[in-house]
């Protein structure tokens, strides 16, 4: 019996305590008023990739995070809390951002994310600050000049698991095949490695690769609309208004055209497609 | 925690199988391949001796991350595409192969030699002594390690999570990331986890101490 | 061969070198924090205070038998659930600490344990308290038992906290993938220096523990 209670206490203890932490698991981190808090601080933190050419990507030398969405982040920054005001930035990738933003660790995301009905539900949506969508990436000199192209039997595009890229491609081009690899670098190596006629994603991510290997170039332009949002925790209202405030400030001003230059001028392929 | 349980279910139970799958297939390969380098490591020729522990050294002291990671993304650029289930696999069966051959080596040493000789002159056929004696020293020796091997296997079936394995750690955050009920989730997913892997270190534990 | 020439230039070599320094100090002081924490859990669970070792040994049983990746995510994603917001090096910090102290206090008393029980007794009676016998016949002992367990728990610990890439900890697994990130031709190169750099902080660990040990036993 005595054997028996030792064993059972301790197991009741820890349950009751999982069920403690469990019932205080619903309290809600974001209460407070974002846009207050930041301009208490002087800075907002923002959530960017680091992996990404041209919008957010490490620089080895510097150790600091070049890239449009970085230069996007600074100028909203200083047009929310003035000239003073300090972005700070912290890694987020595609599966950590929404929990690391739904947790307070960051404030907002500029991080090449498509608005999408789905994550709508989950944050708040800037007004579309890129005018992202699918395109391809073919071979300089290849035959193919838009998606179009690739509805023949015998076709082969190479797509991202876990996208909606092999759906659209069913849309646009029936005839053609997808395969699907595992991310961005192994789907590049496959077209480098002749496995695929061409390689689907976003513009942006495609543009990126063209800048890594010249030999490769985007063409036909984006054939969906999937524009990139600065994300905002749910209820965060004032700070939302802030950013797309901030954001048609920089258009009007010719700042915003001055940063799309800058990163994307030099861009073979790269069509203006309303940006 | 009870909600994520329930309205989850079949996620989770996808995931668990998986894991499960994982690591049963694993343990089996890694059998193999370690039992293939203990004999080696004890082998009575030098330089295969030394294949044995530059192998067995090597993956030791690498991270399994490293590994499952390095069959995840450099073995599509050089040959064929792996999905994740399968890199994860074979990175596990790999890592853990080099831990079971040193496991397989202590028992096969452990083993005394000369109780064969003994029972046979005591009038036991090699099989009767085989069956009777040897064998069961054998699977006293072994069988408490690879149990644990095993347990371990299930705990580090975790990395499939980061080549999308969809084992239970990689169901757990896609939860997570949809429910954002985050502590919850991963309170679940741990019981899963110890579903597995608590009872089997208990009885671990129990054969340990009726052996010893 | 081009690939690997650019890849391994000195700019990618420090960098990699940066996340390498982070790694060895996460490391460290994870070791010495669960070193501490595991002897001290270790030695509670093996006096057996009624109930308070039993608590303390299910709580060891439970955290021994989770994936660290769990305890990790946990910390960071699930902590701020309930209010705390750990960053990553503290998260991670936290999370190797409470997975690897578990796994020290299972190795302390099993390594007590392991001691013959009937050496307590025989030291007992020939007049020694039961602090002297286990300062100075148990204990010593036992510590050289726990040895060898003990680095290869180390030498997983120094492994482990390449998981924390995922919650992007700037450790060397993570300052790898930035490289390779950036020119895919990188790929192979990197996961080449992953392994050697890892090998030889894992191996000089298990080597400087043999020297120690050798010395000891001299």
């Amino acid at each position: 019996m005595k054997k028996f209670v030792q064993r059972v206490l301790p197991l009741a203890f820890l349950l009751s305590l999982v069920l403690l932490m469990s019932g205080c698991g619903k309290q809600s981190l974001s209460e407070q008023n974002v846009l207050k808090t930041d301009q208490a601080s002087n800075a907002i933190t923002w959530g960017v990739k680091a992996d990404t050419r041209l919008f957010g990507l490490m620089n080895i030398k510097t150790s600091q995070i070049e890239g449009f969405d970085i230069d996007m982040a600074k100028a909203i920054t200083k047009q929310i809390l003035g000239k003073d005001g300090k972005a700070k930035f912290i890694q987020v990738t595609s599966s950590t951002r929404i929990p690391m933003l739904k947790n307070g660790n960051i404030d907002a995301i500029i991080a090449t994310m498509t608005i999408s009905p789905e994550r709508a539900k989950q944050v708040d949506f800037s007004k579309p600050y890129f005018n992202a969508g699918q395109a391809i990436l073919v071979k300089k000199g290849s035959k193919i000049k838009n998606i179009r192209d690739l509805n023949y039997k015998g076709a082969k595009v190479l797509a991202v698991q876990g996208s909606t890229s092999a759906i659209n491609v069913a849309k646009f081009a029936p005839k053609a095949s997808v395969l699907e690899l595992s991310d961005y670098a192994q789907a590049f190596t496959a077209l480098k490695s002749g496995q695929g006629d061409a390689l689907t994603t976003d513009n942006g991510i495609l543009y990126g690769m063209s800048l890594e290997s010249p030999n490769y170039v985007v063409v036909g332009g984006a054939f969906t609309k999937e524009p990139y949002g600065i994300a905002v925790n749910k209820g965060q209202k004032p700070m939302t208004k802030a950013v797309d405030q901030a954001v048609s400030n920089m258009k009007k001003s010719g700042e915003y055209q001055r940063l799309l230059n800058k990163w994307f001028g030099k861009v073979p392929g790269f069509s203006e497609g309303g940006n | 925690m009870l909600s994520i349980l329930v309205n989850h279910w079949p996620e989770l139970w996808s995931g668990l199988l998986f894991t499960l799958g994982s690591s049963v297939l694993a343990l089996i390969g890694s059998l193999i391949v370690g039992t293939v380098f203990a004999f080696l490591e004890i082998s009575e020729r030098k330089w295969v001796r030394i294949i044995g522990r530059i192998y067995v050294e090597i993956f030791r002291n690498i991270p399994l991350l490293v590994i499952t990671m390095f069959f995840y993304v450099v073995i599509p650029m050089l040959f064929a595409n792996v999905n994740g289930f399968t890199a994860g696999t074979i990175g596990l069966t790999i890592y853990t192969s080099a831990f079971i051959a040193e496991t397989v080596r202590a028992g096969i040493e452990a083993v005394d030699l000369g109780q064969m000789e003994a029972a046979r002159s005591n009038g036991l056929s090699y099989l009767q002594a085989m069956v009777h004696i040897v064998f069961p020293q054998a699977i006293k020796i072994t069988i408490p390690p690879l149990g644990n091997q095993f347990i371990n296997l299930v705990k580090n079936s975790s990395v499939l999570a980061f080549v999308a394995g969809f084992d239970l750690m990689y169901q757990g955050n896609l939860i997570a990331s949809t429910t954002f009920d985050t502590s919850n989730t991963y309170l679940a997913v741990g019981l899963l986890y110890l579903v597995l892997t608590l009872p089997l270190s208990y009885f671990m534990r129990y054969l340990e101490k009726k052996w010893a | 061969m081009a690939n690997f020439i650019q890849a391994y230039s000195w700019l990618n070599i420090r960098y990699l070198l940066e996340g390498l320094w982070i790694t060895v100090e996460i490391s460290a002081v994870s070791i010495v924090f669960s070193f501490i924490i595991g002897g001290l859990l270790g030695l509670l669970r093996y006096v057996n205070i009624k109930y308070l070792s039993a608590l303390v040994g299910f709580v060891i049983d439970i955290i021994r038998n989770l994936p660290l990746l769990l305890i990790l995510f946990f910390t960071f994603f699930g902590l701020p659930n309930i209010g705390i917001k750990p960053d990553a090096i503290t998260a991670a910090i936290f999370a190797m600490t409470v997975f690897e102290s578990a796994m020290v206090a299972e190795i302390i008393r099993s390594g007590i344990k392991a001691v013959d029980p009937g050496q307590m007794e025989a030291a007992r009676s020939n007049g020694m308290s039961y602090r002297q016998t286990m300062q100075h016949i148990i204990l010593p002992q036992a510590i050289k038992k726990m040895i060898p367990p003990l680095v290869s728990q180390f030498v997983s610990l120094i492994k482990d906290t390449s998981l924390a890439t995922i919650i992007m900890l700037p450790e060397l697994m993570y300052h790898a993938q930035i490289i390779y990130g950036q020119n895919t031709n990188f790929v192979l190169p990197m996961f080449l220096a992953l392994a050697v750099l890892y090998f030889i902080v894992c191996y000089a660990l298990s080597w400087l523990s043999r020297v120690l040990d050798r010395r000891m036993g001299a």
